[in-house]
């Protein structure tokens, strides 16, 4: 029965074909084989680079490749500026190479956010439902709308938008916010701006540096040219200091937020509005943790008064339903947003979706609908429960452990202060002593440095034993 | 501010009909008046496309004639969409896969981004058996349409584009969309931005390469969308011995292949030396049905060199890792189902289905003294209509007999004159559609 499960993967970490380019390209294709077949080199872990620890895992040209046809394709210099690899993948291919080296180590993930519990059976028994019936005739479609199935689109509008004013003619469904966020960097083109918070979710950078809207990256502050960093840290509650920003056409903000877990109050999203009107900018806003909201926080940009006309939305089922690997998500686009020439913004979104996508998988729509039904949001609810108890339980860890300890309140996101440290070797350190993966807060930003990013993703008793293992590294 | 320039900037571009999308749009325009307007400019690109997409626009015009027409029996053999049902097998797969998902030992998380590692070696064993492409060149992704957008990122806009006239029109679509303008990138003229391969009966539906100006990119639809064209051994070889010569890259789409029926090449690697000089693209919509569930993968062979010297294969996985989030793991179990002795024999009873259809089709036409190209290796068959606007005639086969077809010139100039008509349709629909067409032209 579940022999499809078992063939595509055993659970593990990522494997990315970039990991192996430090050999030559003619090696064996045993090298990317099975994930549990890791390659026997291990001469590609490089070692942190200056006292910042990033680590290089661009390749360099293969000595082969010099006698081999080129084309005259000059390679797209935006890829150039690009420093390394994907961070997430890079934490996997640390994971693998730490696996090699001790084979028989119990390995607990806390590094990539990834949901581990599986997906309640009112979801499932919703994508079962639909996968028989693409074998009937009543029950077979084909191409669907690019913007999402209607019925699921009104049910996200209903569920999350009601009373806001967002309609699900402003809902575009998709295969999750990590593509959202290129696709709008393809709607913005190269010669708009982009502000961040720093620390944030690395893909609006890298997506910013690809579309060739950024400079070079410099190595001394550790930032791309072109680009505002916001900096939030404990000092300014996490939440940028407006007034010492420079305007920018486009602010990725994300809230509550990964890495740090701060959740932006009312008052603060007041005044990232007005700053965006003032300024004329839009506000892109990722709330794909906002069902981990504890406190009395705004859950949707659109509960301040005027967003409309400033801001997109853009959220995820990932983390609520465990859709990581089923992929599904929604960028909202009020009708209301223009650009400076009065043209609105969610047309050029639309021709965008209807362009350079084709639609979230049907499947995935139909596990999207059950989700927001009243059984599929009380059994998604009890889900993103137990993250949060998971979360509770390794912020009482830190915090008994003496440690600044940030987020897990509103986010399933630790932040744990290491003052004057290198964040990749405190990663370094807890994944060799303790053989806990977590995440290097650099890894997010410069202001990410001295910090690290435990997820609360996983089942209880790996949450419980990592935190065990913490006491014991840090008593 | 839409203007709709004339196409002199954009000469040999797609013309599309004027009375499309531009009055709702300034309607709408007029209404927001008076709102506040950011400081964003709008992507000049995005401008440069002039219209909606081909097949939104063919949408629209079908949902306007069911308003018009709410009793009328609309038979679509426009847009490309499959219409046979799932076999059981492959629906049953994904739908245990989905049931699996709510237990510990069959609930997975995030997939690697470049597809999982059993449906890349199927993938790379059932297509690309005799041509040495190994599963870690295959990308399993969301579907073709999304990975020529994906390969555009991948490129930037620097680089000089030709695709095919007429060709599917994703491909010029995407290059605009990233900033490739259709101007000539020098004074001399001697290279555009987005250059136009003229394809016709004259010259056996391939392109004049001694006249072709170098491009970095080209793309090669084979079989052929719209035209049904499939290249042979001879063409393809000449294709990949330009692009050689030139430092090209073929982005090869082969997403019909599965529906060739002679021993015209599958793939263009069955071409030696297209491993450093192509990238396939290819999907299971239209080999499996699956337009809505949405897989497809491409392949960029290691070989396949910038010309500094760097593997396109590396920036690949990162656009890859970075763009995008892997394929739904319940659509890749679906894809591995599609791969076994029993589903594949289950999709190619499935094609064989749509090409008899097109076989109707294409006899209906033939009989009527039409002048009748493809059919016969994909499931589109192209007519011509001499002297004629296509969209005028595409307006009257709708108006007359309620058939929803794809008008030539939407596909590029070189359509003008064409009509496509897809063979996705139910059995009793073709029968009658081709009763209608009798009746309309005989």
């Amino acid at each position: 029965m579940a022999r499809f499960s078992q063939q595509l993967g055993p659970a593990g970490p990522k494997m990315s074909v970039i990991q192996n380019l430090s050999t030559p390209i003619s090696s064996s294709s045993s090298a990317f084989l099975a994930h549990s077949n890791f390659n026997t080199r291990t001469n590609y872990v490089s070692l942190p680079v200056k006292r910042i620890g990033i680590c290089k895992c661009v390749a360099a040209v293969p000595q082969e490749a010099q006698n081999a046809h080129k084309t005259k394709v000059s390679r797209n210099a935006n890829m150039g500026k690009l420093q390394a690899g994907y961070l997430f993948p890079e934490i996997a291919r640390r994971r693998s190479a730490h696996l090699l080296k001790y084979p028989d180590a119990q390995v607990i993930s806390l590094g990539i956010g990834d949901t581990t519990e599986p997906i309640p059976e009112a979801i499932t028994s919703a994508m079962e439902k639909r996968s028989r019936a693409l074998s009937t005739l009543e029950g077979y479609s084909g191409y669907g709308a690019e913007q999402g199935e209607k019925a699921l689109r009104t049910a996200i509008a209903s569920t999350f938008y009601s009373s806001i004013g967002i309609g699900e003619e402003d809902i575009f469904v998709s295969d999750g916010a990590k593509c959202d966020i290129s696709r709008l960097q393809v709607v913005f083109g190269a010669n708009v701006t982009m502000a961040v918070q720093d620390p944030s979710y690395p893909a609006y950078v890298d997506s910013s540096v690809i579309m060739g809207q950024t400079g070079q990256f410099r190595k001394d502050v550790q930032k791309f040219e072109s680009i505002e960093y916001m900096k939030c840290t404990p000092e300014n509650g996490f939440f940028p200091d407006l007034s010492s920003v420079c305007r920018t056409d486009v602010i990725f903000f994300c809230s509550p937020n990964n890495p740090t877990g701060a959740a932006a109050t009312r008052e603060q999203l007041t005044q990232l509005v007005k700053f965006a009107k003032d300024n004329g900018s839009i506000i892109v806003y990722d709330s794909a943790y906002a069902m981990y909201m504890s406190e009395d926080n705004p859950r949707s940009i659109f509960e301040i008064p005027g967003a409309k006309e400033v801001a997109i939305e853009t959220s995820s089922f990932s983390k609520y339903a465990g859709f990581t690997g089923v992929r599904l998500g929604w960028t909202v686009v009020p009708k209301e947003l223009l650009f400076s020439d009065g043209f609105p913004v969610a047309k050029d979104f639309n021709r965008i979706v209807c362009t350079c996508f084709n639609g979230a998988s049907n499947i995935a729509q139909a596990g999207g609908l059950a989700c927001l039904s009243p059984e599929g949001l009380k059994a998604m609810r009890e889900v993103i429960g137990f993250y949060k108890e998971n979360t509770n339980i390794i912020v009482e860890t830190f915090n008994s452990l003496g440690f600044n300890v940030y987020g897990g309140k509103n986010a399933p996101y630790v932040w744990v202060h290491f003052p004057g440290r290198s964040s990749w070797e405190v990663f370094g350190e807890i994944l060799e002593k303790t053989h806990v993966v977590t995440t290097p807060g650099s890894g997010f930003g410069p202001a990410g440095e001295g910090f690290v990013r435990v997820s609360a993703f996983g089942h209880r008793s790996n949450i419980l034993e990592a935190c065990k293992r913490f006491k014991q590294l840090y008593k | 501010m839409i203007k709709f320039t004339p196409c002199s900037s954009l000469s040999g571009a797609i013309v599309l009909q004027p009375r499309m999308v531009q009055a709702s749009l300034s309607a709408q325009r007029d209404e927001v008046i008076g709102r506040h307007r950011t400081n964003v400019p709008r992507n000049v690109s995005m401008e440069k496309l002039q219209n909606g997409y081909l097949f939104t626009e063919i949408s629209r015009r079908k949902l306007q004639h069911v308003e018009k027409y709410p009793n009328a029996k609309l038979i679509s053999l426009g847009t490309g969409d499959t219409t046979e049902p799932l076999p059981d097998f492959i629906a049953s797969s994904m739908a245990e896969y989905a049931q699996a998902l709510s237990t510990p030992e069959g609930y997975r998380g995030y997939g690697p981004e470049q597809g999982y590692e059993a449906l890349r070696k199927a993938i790379a064993e059932t297509f690309y058996k005799d041509v040495l492409v190994k599963g870690t060149e295959v990308f399993v992704t969301d579907g073709s349409q999304c990975d020529i957008t994906r390969l555009q990122l991948l490129l930037g806009s620097g680089v000089t584009i030709a695709v095919q006239d007429p060709t599917f029109p994703a491909y010029r679509d995407s290059g605009v969309i990233v900033g490739r303008n259709g101007d000539f990138k020098d004074e001399a003229r001697k290279c555009r931005t987005i250059q136009y391969m003229n394809c016709s009966p004259q010259n056996n539906f391939f392109p004049d390469l001694k006249t072709t100006l170098r491009a970095d990119i080209i793309f090669f639809c084979s079989p052929n969308n719209p035209t049904g064209h499939a290249a042979t051994r001879k063409q393809l070889e000449e294709l990949v011995e330009f692009a050689r010569r030139n430092g090209s890259i073929i982005i090869y789409d082969s997403a019909y292949a599965s529906y060739i029926m002679d021993d015209s090449p599958r793939s263009i690697f069955e071409i030696p030396g297209a491993r450093e000089v192509a990238i396939e693209v290819s999907s299971f919509s239209k080999f499996a049905g699956f337009t809505g569930v949405r897989l497809g993968w491409t392949v960029v062979p290691e070989e396949l060199l910038y010309s500094n010297g760097f593997p396109v294969i590396s920036d690949f996985d990162r656009i890859v890792c970075t763009c995008f989030n892997g394929a739904s793991n319940i659509a890749q179990a679906g894809g591995l189902a599609c791969l076994t002795s029993e589903g594949l024999e289950a999709a190619t009873s499935l094609i064989h289905r749509y090409m008899e259809n097109a076989k109707m089709l294409v006899d209906t036409f033939t009989s009527l003294g039409l002048e009748v190209y493809g059919g016969a290796n994909a499931p589109y068959v192209w007519i011509r209509f001499p002297g004629r606007n296509s969209w005028d005639v595409f307006s009257e086969i709708l108006e007359k007999i309620h058939i929803i077809t794809v008008p030539g010139s939407g596909f590029g100039p070189g359509g003008e004159e064409y009509l496509r008509f897809s063979a996705y349709g139910n059995r009793k629909c073709i029968l009658e559609a081709s009763d209608r067409l009798e009746s309309l032209f005989s």
